[in-house]
């Protein structure tokens, strides 16, 4: 039968690649171990290697071509005795099947018979892709251990979605753990049907083994993740998994606010230490400016959930602070009704403790927004996660002086560009933009702040 | 010098397989063996005391042929002699066996002690003697003395037995299992100390054969890793056999005489007494062969006698890896094999896991047979798992009932809320043989509900297997 050479998988991750180059011309005879073709990826070029003896006798898959999917049939190689000149196209049912024949690593030599030659490279292709989703046979079958079945089926997680990391891809306990811990999201439970179409498979990534392979053993250091990675790493990767974010940036002018700061930072009474009772910064003012903001666009101080959506009635307001080893966001409760020199020392004490990590629970869980300032260390604009259950996240950039267009000419202004990262289920676009409009509204003309 | 890209040292059952498991992957690959192939397993251990066990058991039946309807007239005697000679043939068969299958393969046997003088390289010398004595002499073939080097060593030397102060064996009348295999002739009576597997086969071993035994064991249960339920089950069956069974208790100080030894035994209570024998065997477990392999020197990290590895096989030292019982419990010979693989499988780049020791079973070839996998009853419950426990006797099987075997018992434990099959516990005839249906279980990870749904052929013992899980699930058919 005539043996299908396959696009090989250069790293568990390729999808696909391109056919840089035939180094053997229909007709050539091959040996096992002969360079048959270089293929390229973005990252690297790599070579062919022949498994099976025969002579080449057709190409399917052209050198130059770009983006040839991993498994696709890119060459047919005639076994001895048979005619190379009878064979023309890919003898496609069997393709898949001959996939592990033709490209499996050595370790699959026929029965009894001692591998011979060159060890097979290390980086040798797996038949399969272990980070990929399980494999479907047929359109329909998991593979997927009995136990596998059972706790995914209590836990509520399609099948579907996790990628299987037994052999050949099977699905087994680790897995499905794996995909709790990881926070993959429980397919609609209850009333709501799964429904029949195959929900998109989540990425789960690399597996741990295979990132480590990817370097030099000892040229690491393996650090055990604290509670405070593991809940960073599952709530965001919850958050950017199944909220549909987008992205409203805007610059606002900020001349009159550091006035008024100064001013009001200046007139701060001195305690008997000789220190302010107050010194504010203009985060302080973003805080604020926020609250009363979401209370001029009620529609937008809500929270999603799948059966209602939340109103809230007061702007509890989230700040991300960077702590050693993480960050924690704790939370301004109802700063629309606070003062500015109240949000101020509020924010102090919750960021000291916040450092110590010494925040209760109820600091630093809810809230419908949170702002993100990272103006401290001169970065001009980012887009932020947004922290379920909130609904908005804002982004603050470093207050700058920038050269801007007034009355036709050009003129030196201190712009800081906000970006607001929306929950699209939520909030929608035009709403989004009323928020972030009242936002600026209220920053650059910040005596509003005030009464 | 010759050079190589895995060199194994030792050639035992998880330094012979992992060679050829490395010559498969296309390793060059060599091992170094300084006194058999094959190590203790085959030479000294599981199989040649499966050997002498069977000449037991085919005595047993034979004595108890009428039970069976036939009559053997004429009286019938062991031939110690021809016992021993055909465990030392069927050993030395396989021995020639394992010669076979490293030379099929491609793997240089290079014959002497093994020193690791820096990552990458090996220093052999010429092995002086046997653990018995005997001098040995290379096979054919093999590889001299001298240095070689490999990318990759694999540590794989095994264990000897546990010496405990004062039990110290003398090859004559303290003896060890070298010499409890070879006996020149029937102890009239004997004292085995220590009910592990190996223990407890030479005391049902020479039971059988019609000696004396007396089992001392400190634990409170014989086979102490075994399910308290089915130890207590084998001891029951021991004793009504004639075994002398003392748990609790240890032997404090032997008195030798000129062809006997009397022990002196003293209880946790502190109750002493003293029993007089005419052999020994001091059966207290093993301990890593850790010594003389320059590993000190190399900073390899060591533990309680066994070298430490991250489950892959790999040291702390780079290019230095450690398998079987030199890497720690249990010591095992399937253990070691599948360590072995998973060492070569994860150098050559493979994906590997590191094994998951919970579901390495555990077989004692004593009569009745003893088999398990998994977590203990008493384990599952320190484990915090809700259980759910299946039992099935032997009497209510047809075809346990039809051999003549009526004693013994299937368990099996389940995690009540997974349905996952924590752990399968067997005593009786044939359980040795069973075990691996539960095995497969297990790391398919299949629940309650596949194995109730298969089928089992009938009639057979394994029908028992079935019956143990309905019951666990309060569906037993035949109780």
């Amino acid at each position: 039968m005539p043996i299908n050479i396959l696009m090989p998988a250069l790293s568990p991750t390729m999808e696909k690649g391109n056919l840089a180059k035939w180094l053997k011309k229909e007709g050539d005879a091959v040996k096992a171990g002969d360079i048959l073709a270089e293929i390229e990826t973005d990252k690297a070029t790599m070579e062919v290697e022949a498994v099976d003896e025969g002579v080449l006798a057709k190409i399917v898959v052209p050198e130059g071509t770009s983006d040839v999917p991993v498994n696709d049939v890119i060459a047919i190689l005639a076994a001895e005795g048979e005619d190379p000149k009878a064979i023309t196209a890919p003898s496609a049912a069997p393709a898949k099947a001959d996939a592990s024949k033709a490209e499996a690593p050595k370790a699959e030599a026929p029965k009894g018979e001692p591998a011979k030659g060159e060890p097979a490279k290390a980086e040798a292709p797996a038949p399969v892709a272990k980070g990929g989703p399980a494999p479907v046979s047929g359109g329909n079958r998991i593979f997927a251990s009995p136990l596998a079945r059972r706790l995914a089926k209590e836990a509520g997680i399609d099948l579907a979605a996790i990628a299987g990391s037994g052999p050949h891809g099977r699905i087994v306990e680790r897995d499905v753990k794996a995909a709790l811990a990881g926070g993959t999201k429980p397919a609609a439970a209850g009333a709501q049907p799964v429904p029949k179409a195959a929900p998109a498979p989540v990425a789960t990534g690399m597996s741990d083994e295979q990132i480590k392979k990817l370097f030099e053993p000892g040229s690491y250091e393996e650090v055990p993740h604290d509670s405070m990675r593991k809940t960073i790493a599952r709530r965001l990767t919850e958050s950017k998994q199944t909220i549909p974010h987008f992205y409203l940036s805007v610059d606002c002018e900020l001349d009159t606010l550091l006035a008024l700061r100064e001013q009001i930072n200046a007139a701060a009474p001195k305690g008997e230490d000789g220190k302010p009772a107050y010194k504010l910064s203009v985060n302080d003012f973003v805080i604020k400016a926020l609250a009363m903001a979401l209370m001029r666009v009620p529609d937008a101080n809500v929270s999603w959930t799948e059966s209602a959506m939340l109103r809230h009635k007061h702007a509890d307001v989230g700040v991300a602070v960077a702590i050693p080893g993480g960050l924690i966001t704790p939370i301004v409760r109802k700063a629309e009704t606070k003062s500015l020199s109240a949000i101020s020392n509020e924010m102090k004490d919750l960021a000291a403790r916040a450092r110590a990590r010494k925040l209760k629970p109820e600091e630093y869980q809810g809230g419908s927004t949170a702002v993100s300032n990272l103006g401290m260390y001169g970065i001009k604009e980012f887009s932020a996660v947004i922290n379920p259950p909130h609904a908005t996240i804002l982004a603050v950039g470093a207050g700058e002086k920038r050269v801007i267009v007034k009355n036709d000419a050009p003129a030196v202004a201190t712009v800081m560009t906000v970006t607001l990262s929306t929950d699209h289920r939520a909030v929608d676009g035009a709403l989004g933009a009323e928020l972030i409009a009242a936002f600026k509204q209220l920053i650059e003309n910040p005596m509003g702040l005030l009464v | 010098m010759s050079s190589y890209d895995v060199i194994i040292i030792g050639a035992g059952p998880g330094g012979y397989v992992t060679a050829i498991r490395a010559a498969q992957l296309g390793f060059k690959t060599a091992v170094v063996e300084r006194e058999h192939l094959g190590g203790i397993c085959l030479n000294w251990g599981c199989i040649p005391t499966k050997a002498l066990l069977r000449s037991a058991e085919i005595y047993h039946y034979a004595t108890h042929a009428k039970d069976y309807g036939l009559v053997l007239e004429g009286t019938m005697k062991v031939d110690t002699a021809a016992v021993v000679k055909r465990s030392r043939g069927v050993s030395s068969q396989l021995n020639t066996g394992v010669g076979f299958l490293l030379k099929k393969n491609k793997v240089d046997v290079i014959w002497g002690e093994a020193t690791i003088t820096k990552p990458g390289e090996i220093v052999v010398k010429a092995p002086t003697k046997s653990a018995q004595g005997a001098p040995i002499e290379a096979p054919k073939g093999a590889q001299p003395p001298g240095t070689y080097q490999a990318k990759h060593i694999i540590v794989a030397t095994g264990a000897r037995p546990r010496v405990l102060p004062g039990l110290e064996p003398d090859k004559k009348l303290v003896w060890t299992y070298f010499e409890a295999m070879v006996p020149e002739k029937m102890p009239k009576s004997l004292l085995v100390v220590g009910s592990g597997a190996i223990g407890i086969e030479f005391a049902s071993f020479y039971r059988t054969m019609g000696a004396e035994v007396t089992v001392v064991e400190v634990m409170p249960q014989i086979l102490p890793v075994e399910d308290a339920e089915i130890a207590a089950f084998a001891r029951k069956r021991f004793e009504k056999q004639g075994i002398k069974i003392l748990t609790g208790a240890k032997v404090t100080k032997l008195d030798k005489a000129a062809d006997s030894v009397t022990a002196h035994i003293e209880d946790e209570k502190g109750a002493r007494q003293t029993i007089t024998v005419e052999r020994v065997i001091s059966a207290v477990g093993v301990v890593g062969n850790i010594e003389n392999l320059g590993l000190e020197k190399l900073g390899v990290k060591t533990e309680r006698g066994c070298i430490v590895t991250d489950g892959l096989g790999r040291t702390n030292v780079p290019g230095i890896y450690a398998i079987g019982d030199v890497a720690g419990p249990p010591m095992l010979a399937h253990k070691a094999e599948h360590e072995g693989v998973i060492c070569v499988e994860t150098i050559k780049g493979l994906p590997t896991h590191p094994m998951d020791k919970t579901m390495i079973p555990g077989c004692t070839y004593c009569h009745p047979q003893v088999a398990s996998v998994g977590l203990t009853e008493a384990k599952a419950k320190e484990a915090g798992y809700d259980i759910r426990v299946g039992r099935f006797p032997f009497v209510g099987n047809g075809k346990a009932i039809a051999l003549g075997e009526p004693e013994g018992l299937v368990k099996t434990i389940f995690d009540r809320k997974t349905g996952r099959l924590l752990g399968a516990h067997m005593v009786g005839a044939e359980v040795t043989e069973l075990i691996q249906g539960f095995v497969i279980a297990m790391n398919l990870e299949t629940t309650e509900e596949e194995l109730i749904h298969a089928v089992f052929p009938h009639p057979t013992l394994s029908e028992m297997m079935h019956e143990s899980v309905l019951d666990a699930y309060g569906r037993v058919i035949h109780v």
